[in-house]
């Protein structure tokens, strides 16, 4: 009988290790000057360095370092007062040394860990997952394989190779064991994944796109009975380009190892790669046989000292953590989970954070930016914040809490903005948009709305408050919608003798 | 008058006099080359055209009375181990063959700035990997003295160049010894610097924690100018050192030693070394003596196990050098016929564009890095140059300078060695210990062996980036020598251009 997910975890414990690989977003490569815009004609971002043309030597990115550091530092790793790149050894097309310049056993952070909550049966948990290591590496360049059905070396005709990746500054992020997370294993990968991204995108070293690669996890599981106090034979997922596939390419796997299990069979120690259209993984290259790297110490750099003071202003200088600012912040605006968590998932609590910040009223702030905005946003599918600044949403707030703006009004100068028609001021006078908040400009289309419908204008008279409504509708329309229909309904009572009324 | 024979101090004095142009002089030095190279073989790539155009740019620039460096429009040859912009650079190989690099060595671009006038590239073994020039892929190198014995390696057609009169002024690479001992066989001054006085930038890699670029020329002096024009922090290279060039030019000119302790290496004597090497070893020590040098005897208990264990990290850092030339982007490729996978045709380059020692290196290497053997192997290795350091501190807490023979024997016969690497590897015995200490070390001439006259070397060493004291030793014995012979030593050797 095959086992399901849950089946599975009913039987066996996963133990998860994660490797989550970031591209650094420094100006320039890890080892020299090249240019690290991503998306530019191939071999344009080249230089005999990162070519490893014959003679060409590297020279460390010292922004990159601090990057590192600064990463390290927020996931509480102790920054080595000491470290050293070493080489690894092995041959592919799209490395261009035929070596990679990485950190082996003398990285720059160790020992960190991060928190991470997840919803449970029972409520919110908090997993700790320890950090082994933080180091620096570079990245390969991208090989084309063209012709064969797989998309493989193997069986193609011919092979592309673009470098300009290559040398692009890695850091990769090394937990130790996870144990003990049972049936939540992708849940607390996915949530670690998310909160380390949060982290490395809130000190702004990296864009953390998983869909064009700037942050890979390979994700690594092994199942063993429960109680048995085992580890069991694991293996490696490459290719998880999102957060949901996180948590997708590790219920399959589970599910997939749990079946082996139980028909006897035993888990090959190997690379595999997750299929984002079934969710299933398929195998890649065996680990069976441990690969010799035959690392080195690199002899073209020298040890990497980071002075202890440079250490202490960069930890000076750390943001607070995503997950506790979000905590903050939901109290200080008093929202309910649901409302921050549409704001989380919409990656909205930055622009409000900021809008806020800029003058607006809190809940305006919120309402325009999930709403109005995201709407446009959903229409012409890009991201909310790509279509006004934080500061043209302030300002239109402002208008709206001043009452020079009606929400109707308000709607229409940021459709204007978003069409490019300029800054709210500008779009504001060019289509007229201001409210009539004359008294007697009011009072003239007052009249008439009267003027033509007598009989209700008795009735209101009368006290038959809510016929208001018919005139302040008439007065509405022939003011273009440009009038405080709260002004005009003021107005408007206190002329037919019912200004007492309160709302 | 100037000419080929003079020393590059003097042509640069005759060329600020204006008494010769740069091209009159490159033109000199071409006519040198194109009558004697076939016998020596110096060159593997001779730039007729690029140089008379770098000189006639010069000469155009003196005569604008325009501010030139000191060897301005003075000629040099070129290892072909350092990358020059749209030249063949091979460094001795095949895998090499036709690559012609996109961009200058730091090197290369200092002596472009200084005017400094690029003949040619020179032979060499192949990637710096021997010490007799006898591994380059495209034939051996002659000695000048003796057109039948090799110069010495890996920079023997640098050395040869220079003893042969074809260029007054050489660059080459020393790892293990591929300056000194190609000097010390064929007659000349050769220089390796403190490791990381000049870039590495550009200078097809070797070892990396061992090579070092340096000067040749025919004396001290001039040896001095060139290493001064040369040196200086790179940013192009991690492990070059952010210090002030010492004042190695005033060191070579001032002639005198008096109170200088100059220390004599206990194992680096007596047995092993050829008797005339150590006859003429002596007299230079009664001359230093005679200048008013005190001499001490140093023990380095250590240098036994040196060679050892160069022959550890060498190969190991070459291994993983030399994984890029895998036919993907530059160089050669072999058996690329369309029905081969890439690692077929990578491994069928590799098979055909590696020689015999270089492939000797690439395994030994890989094994000494091999998981299992790691510590055994290399791991044992940095240890013991941790301990040649120490060797070269505590001698160096006795005596301002050390000095030893460059080379147990005079110039051998071509093909003497050839199958006997490890007879080779013996050549540089004394040398090897100042690259794993990453000190410098001179090679001077001080004069013929009795038995086969031939040039012996003598090796001055100085503490890290004290490189101006045997520039200043070197220069003091020089003229101490100079005296006692009449005329320059290389007077001594065969007219080429008149043996047919």
């Amino acid at each position: 009988m095959t086992l399901d997910y849950k089946g599975a975890t009913e039987k066996y414990e996963p133990t998860l290790g994660l490797e989550v690989h970031v591209e650094l977003n420094t100006n320039s490569k890890m080892f020299c000057s090249c240019a690290t815009e991503f998306g530019a004609s191939p071999n344009t971002q080249t230089c005999p360095v990162c070519l490893g043309l014959p003679g060409a030597l590297p020279v460390v990115n010292g922004k990159a370092i601090e990057s590192t550091i600064l990463i390290g530092l927020a996931l509480n790793c102790s920054i080595a007062p000491y470290s050293r790149f070493a080489r690894k050894n092995y041959f592919y097309p799209d490395m261009p040394k035929n070596f990679q310049t990485s950190q082996y056993d003398e990285p720059i952070c160790v020992d960190g860990y991060l928190d991470v909550e997840i919803e449970t049966d029972d409520g919110p948990k908090t997993f700790r997952v320890d950090i082994e290591r933080v180091h620096m590496e570079e990245d390969t360049g991208k090989s084309l394989h063209v012709g064969g059905s797989t998309g493989r070396i193997h069986g193609a005709e011919y092979s592309l190779l673009d470098y300009n990746r290559a040398g692009i500054p890695l850091v990769e992020i090394v937990t130790r064991i996870i144990p003990g997370t049972g049936k939540y294993a992708p849940q607390v990968a996915r949530a670690y994944v998310t909160q380390l991204r949060d982290i490395l995108r809130s000190l702004g070293v990296s864009d953390v796109k998983m869909e064009q690669g700037s942050l890979r996890c390979d994700a690594n599981v092994s199942l063993a009975p429960i109680g048995s106090g085992l580890l069991g034979t694991r293996s490696e997922t490459k290719n998880v380009n999102s957060l949901r596939s996180v948590e997708r390419a590790l219920t399959g796997e589970i599910e997939r190892q749990a079946n082996r299990l139980e028909a006897g069979e035993r888990i090959i120690q190997e690379t595999r790669h997750f299929l984002e259209e079934s969710g299933l993984t398929r195998p890649g290259r065996s680990k069976e046989q441990a690969e010799d790297y035959r690392y080195f110490p690199e002899p073209d750099l020298v040890p990497v000292t980071p002075d202890a003071k440079w250490i202490e202003e960069l930890r000076a200088k750390l943001p607070e953590n995503p997950a506790d600012r979000r905590k903050r912040l939901q109290k200080e605006w008093n929202v309910p989970d649901s409302e921050m968590n549409s704001l989380i998932n919409a990656e909205l609590v930055d622009v409000v954070e900021e809008t806020i910040k800029l003058g607006a009223e809190p809940t305006r702030a919120r309402t325009w930016w999930l709403g109005e905005i995201s709407r446009l946003a959903n229409e012409k599918e890009v991201a909310p914040t790509s279509l006004i600044t934080t500061a043209f949403v302030a300002e239109i707030i402002a208008l709206i809490t001043s009452g020079d703006l009606t929400d109707k009004l308000a709607r229409q100068v940021v459709e204007g903005v978003v069409n490019g028609e300029g800054s709210p001021k500008d779009v504001i006078e060019k289509r007229g948009l201001k409210v009539v908040s004359d008294d007697s400009a009011l009072m003239v289309a007052i009249e008439a709305a009267i003027a033509a419908q007598p009989d209700t204008a008795e009735r209101i008279r009368g006290g038959n408050i809510p016929a208001a409504g018919a005139l302040i509708g008439a007065v509405m329309k022939a003011t273009g919608g440009q009038a405080d229909a709260a002004k005009v309904r003021e107005l408007l009572l206190r002329h037919l003798g019912q200004g007492q009324e309160t709302r | 008058m100037t000419n080929i024979h003079s020393t590059a101090a003097e042509m640069a004095s005759a060329l600020a006099a204006k008494e010769i142009s740069s091209v009159e002089l490159t033109q000199q030095h071409l006519d040198r080359i194109a009558a004697v190279d076939g016998k020596i073989h110096a060159f593997l790539h001779i730039d007729s055209a690029g140089a008379l155009e770098q000189a006639g740019a010069i000469d155009k620039k003196r005569a604008s009375g325009e501010k030139l460096s000191p060897l301005a429009g003075v000629p040099i040859a070129v290892k072909d181990i350092l990358a020059q912009k749209g030249i063949p650079t091979t460094a001795g190989s095949k895998i090499l063959e036709g690559w012609r690099p996109p961009y200058d060595s730091t090197v290369v671009a200092k002596l472009k700035a200084a005017g400094v006038v690029i003949l040619g590239k020179t032979n060499m073994d192949e990637f710096a990997m021997g010490s007799s020039t006898e591994n380059s892929a495209y034939g051996t190198t002659q000695n000048p003295w003796d057109l039948t014995r090799t110069p010495g390696g890996s920079s023997g057609g640098s050395a040869a160049a220079v003893a042969a009169f074809e260029a007054p002024l050489a660059i080459g690479t020393d790892t293990g010894g591929s300056i000194r001992q190609p000097a010390a066989l064929t007659g000349i001054v050769g220089v390796k610097p403190t490791y990381g006085a000049v870039s590495r930038y550009g200078v097809v890699a070797y070892s990396s924690s061992l090579d070092q670029v340096g000067p040749f020329a025919r004396t001290v002096l001039d040896t001095a100018l060139l290493h001064e024009a040369i040196a200086g922090h790179d940013e192009r290279d991690s492990t070059s050192i952010n210090a002030p060039v010492p004042q190695i030019v005033a060191a070579a000119k001032r002639l005198d030693v008096k109170g200088m302790k100059i220390g004599v290496i206990k194992e680096l004597s007596g047995s092993g070394f050829q008797a005339g090497v150590s006859a003429r070893i002596a007299e230079s020590i009664e001359l230093l003596v005679a200048a008013g040098a005190e001499i001490v005897e140093v023990s380095c208990p250590n240098f036994e196990y040196a060679l050892a264990a160069y022959y550890l990290i060498a190969p190991s850092e070459a291994s993983s050098n030399l994984a890029r030339f895998d036919s993907m982007r530059y160089g050669l490729r072999v058996g690329d016929d369309g029905s081969k996978g890439a690692e077929e045709v990578m491994s069928a380059t590799r098979e055909a564009g590696f020689g015999k020692e270089v492939k000797r290196r690439i395994i030994l290497g890989t094994y000494a890095l091999s998981s299992g053997y790691y510590d055994a192997y290399y791991g044992s290795a940095q240890k013991v140059r941790t301990l040649v350091k120490q060797d070269f501190d505590n001698a160096f807490a006795k005596a301002d300078v050390l000095i030893s023979p460059v080379t147990p024997t005079t110039a051998f016969k071509i093909g003497e060695k050839s199958n006997d690497p490890v007879a080779m590897y013996l050549s540089d015995i004394a040398t090897i210990p100042v690259n794993m200490a990453g000190i410098g070390g001179m090679s001077l001439p001080v004069g013929l062996a009795d038995e086969d006259g031939l040039p012996v070397g003598l090796q001055i060493m100085a503490p890290v980036m004290q490189d101006d004291r045997f520039y200043r030793v070197g220069g003091t014995l020089e003229a101490a020598l100079l005296s006692k012979w009449g005329k320059p030593i290389l007077s001594n050797a065969p007219d080429l251009a008149g043996q047919k």
